[in-house]
């Protein structure tokens, strides 16, 4: 069972593909109604470590309680606690924005009565609602982003999963994008997101600062920024610590995005 | 000297959309030039027309002297260029992927080996022209991509979100690598998302629906930037920022950081303003003060003003 106060417990967490550790010896703990984040490079081990969380894929040792529930014991329990909103999320192009909502509430088998308020809020802060109609092959990226986190969050999860929603999105749905992620937070909901961008570093309670699948930094951003101008210069500093103590030497990364 | 590109009323319809509406700028040999707005803005179909993809329905323009309507191919021959979803191949080497894009860029012979040493060294891939590319980290990826957008020594460099998901030094590394370039003379023209790309460039047009909506430096954008902004530090900041939208005086409010932007269309006053909107929700502001704009804005605020971002 997970400690009071605390939501997600990562001990130990690997993962080897083949010769590659593409994460190695995680360990954070994510307390019950923050935002955590997992920051680091393409190919650092962010993509991995969630969906080892999502319980979508089992570790090679060390293991996560996620809401109590073991990924490495019973993963597919996991799933029914969770929301996860992978790089490349399922939407159905030829169905329209309500249509796609629509098909998710059933699949999480959201009770009708809470699907209208909870799909207004949901159209308040993603800005979808005059588009309700529109097919969503039709939408644009950013668009696009907000109807697959809007669909990850019809049904209530104890844990949201969010691997880079901002990847590639202009400024401006980034921004709405940061107002859900932050909503649903408010509303109680333990949120762990991935990004490869350090200025978004700032926004997380706590964080972990992946590089090669190692952990370089862990804690509030007013810790690491403690003695650094910038969340950028924190990770650079950390990597040349890491690297003059031999750490990340010679290991190779992955390929990157798909 | 003639500008590197130009663009003077060029118009791109299809059918009954204008996906570019009477666009024109000059950028100069040797500027890095970003080329910014939201999807569907247009500017995948300018660059398309600047690459010689596609021809312009109005307006003219030329890339490296060449002409937009009636010398693509000779366009073609003189650009460079690299997206993030570049086209190397993960299971040749270092040295075969620069080997296909000699030949590919029909490279003289006696070019070749020369051209080779110095995509290698620029790249700082000498001990590695036999691994495979794969294998590469993906910094490593980049360089060699860029060195193969430039084997041919194009005059013009086109760049689509060039350094996305790569780490911070390799990203430092890049930008030394195409300040370099840009001062030897090539024409780097970069469309991106990222504000910190952005700040690396010379100038910064903004385009949406269709139209170029603003042209300056980044630094000329930020302090051109007339409607005052204030930065707020409140407690769970993002749970006010409807509160803060919906106050009379405030334009804008958004999150930045763990801070939030307060746009409000008169200085005077504008402190006592978000207090008492804060006031009425029972919160008060750990601090405020004006501030300088960062880009982004500066990029959200000129969209609002030219009618938002397009759905599309």
């Amino acid at each position: 069972m997970a400690d009071a106060g605390v939501t997600v417990r990562v001990g130990g967490l690997s993962k080897r593909f083949g010769a590659l550790e593409a994460v190695r010896g995680l360990t954070f703990d994510v307390p019950a109604g923050s935002l955590f984040g997992l920051v680091g490079p393409d190919g650092s081990g962010k993509t991995t470590t969630l969906r080892m969380l999502a319980g979508v894929l089992p570790p090679t040792s060390g293991d996560a309680a996620v809401a109590g529930v073991s990924v490495a014991r019973d993963p597919e329990r996991v799933k029914r606690r969770i929301a996860y909103m992978s790089q490349r999320f399922g939407l159905y192009g030829d169905l329209t924005v309500m249509e796609n909502l629509l098909f998710y509430a059933d699949l999480y088998e959201v009770p009708a009565s809470e699907r209208g308020p909870r799909l207004e809020r949901l159209f308040r802060f993603s800005n979808l609602g005059p588009f309700r109609d529109r097919q969503a092959g039709a939408l644009s990226g950013g668009m696009k982003q907000k109807l697959g986190l809007s669909c990850a969050l019809v049904h209530q999860p104890e844990v949201l999963l969010l691997d880079e929603p901002t990847f590639g999105v202009d400024p401006i749905s980034r921004r709405d994008l940061w107002l859900i992620v932050h909503d649903m937070v408010a509303q109680g909901i333990t949120t762990i997101v991935s990004t490869v961008y350090m200025d978004e570093a700032e926004r997380f309670d706590r964080l972990v600062m992946l590089h090669r699948g190692r952990t370089i930094a862990l804690g509030t951003p007013d810790e690491l920024m403690a003695d650094a101008p910038t969340m950028e210069d924190v990770f650079v500093r950390r990597v040349a610590e890491a690297e003059a103590a031999g750490a990340t030497r010679g290991g190779a990364e992955p390929e990157g995005r798909p | 000297m003639s500008p590197a590109v130009w663009a003077s009323g060029l118009t791109r319809r299809f059918g009954a959309f204008v996906a570019v509406d009477d666009v024109s700028f000059e950028v100069r040999a040797g500027e890095i030039f970003g080329f910014l707005g939201p999807n569907g803005a247009g500017k995948t179909t300018t660059i398309r027309m600047l690459t010689g993809l596609l021809l312009p329905t109005g307006g003219r323009g030329a890339v490296a002297g060449f002409d937009l309507a009636t010398q693509t191919e000779e366009i073609k021959r003189r650009i460079g260029y690299m997206s993030q979803t570049f086209s190397l191949y993960a299971d040749l080497t270092v040295g075969e992927n620069i080997e296909f894009f000699s030949r590919l860029y029909s490279l003289p012979r006696d070019r070749r080996s020369a051209r080779r040493e110095w995509v290698l060294e620029m790249a700082g891939l000498t001990e590695h022209a036999g691994r495979l590319t794969g294998t590469l980290p993906l910094g490593w990826k980049q360089r060699l991509a860029l060195g193969c957008a430039v084997l041919h020594e194009p005059p013009v460099l086109f760049l689509d979100e060039p350094t996305s998901g790569v780490d911070p030094i390799s990203r430092r590394g890049f930008w030394r690598l195409i300040n370099t370039l840009a001062a030897a003379g090539t024409t780097v023209f970069v469309t991106t998302h990222s504000m910190d790309e952005a700040e690396n460039c010379g100038r910064l047009a903004l385009m949406n629906r269709g139209r170029l909506i603003a042209l300056d430096t980044p630094a000329g954008l930020r302090e051109g930037h007339t409607e005052p902004i204030f930065e707020v530090r409140v407690a769970d900041a993002a749970s006010v920022v409807e509160t803060l939208r919906d106050a009379p005086g405030i334009v804008e409010a958004g999150m930045f950081g763990r801070t939030l932007h307060v746009t409000v269309a008169r200085a005077e006053g504008a402190e006592e303003l978000i207090a008492a909107a804060l006031g009425r929700r029972g919160i008060a502001a750990a601090g405020m003060g004006r501030i300088v704009p960062a880009l982004d804005d500066v990029f959200v605020a000129r969209v609002r003003a030219a009618g938002g971002a397009p759905a599309d």
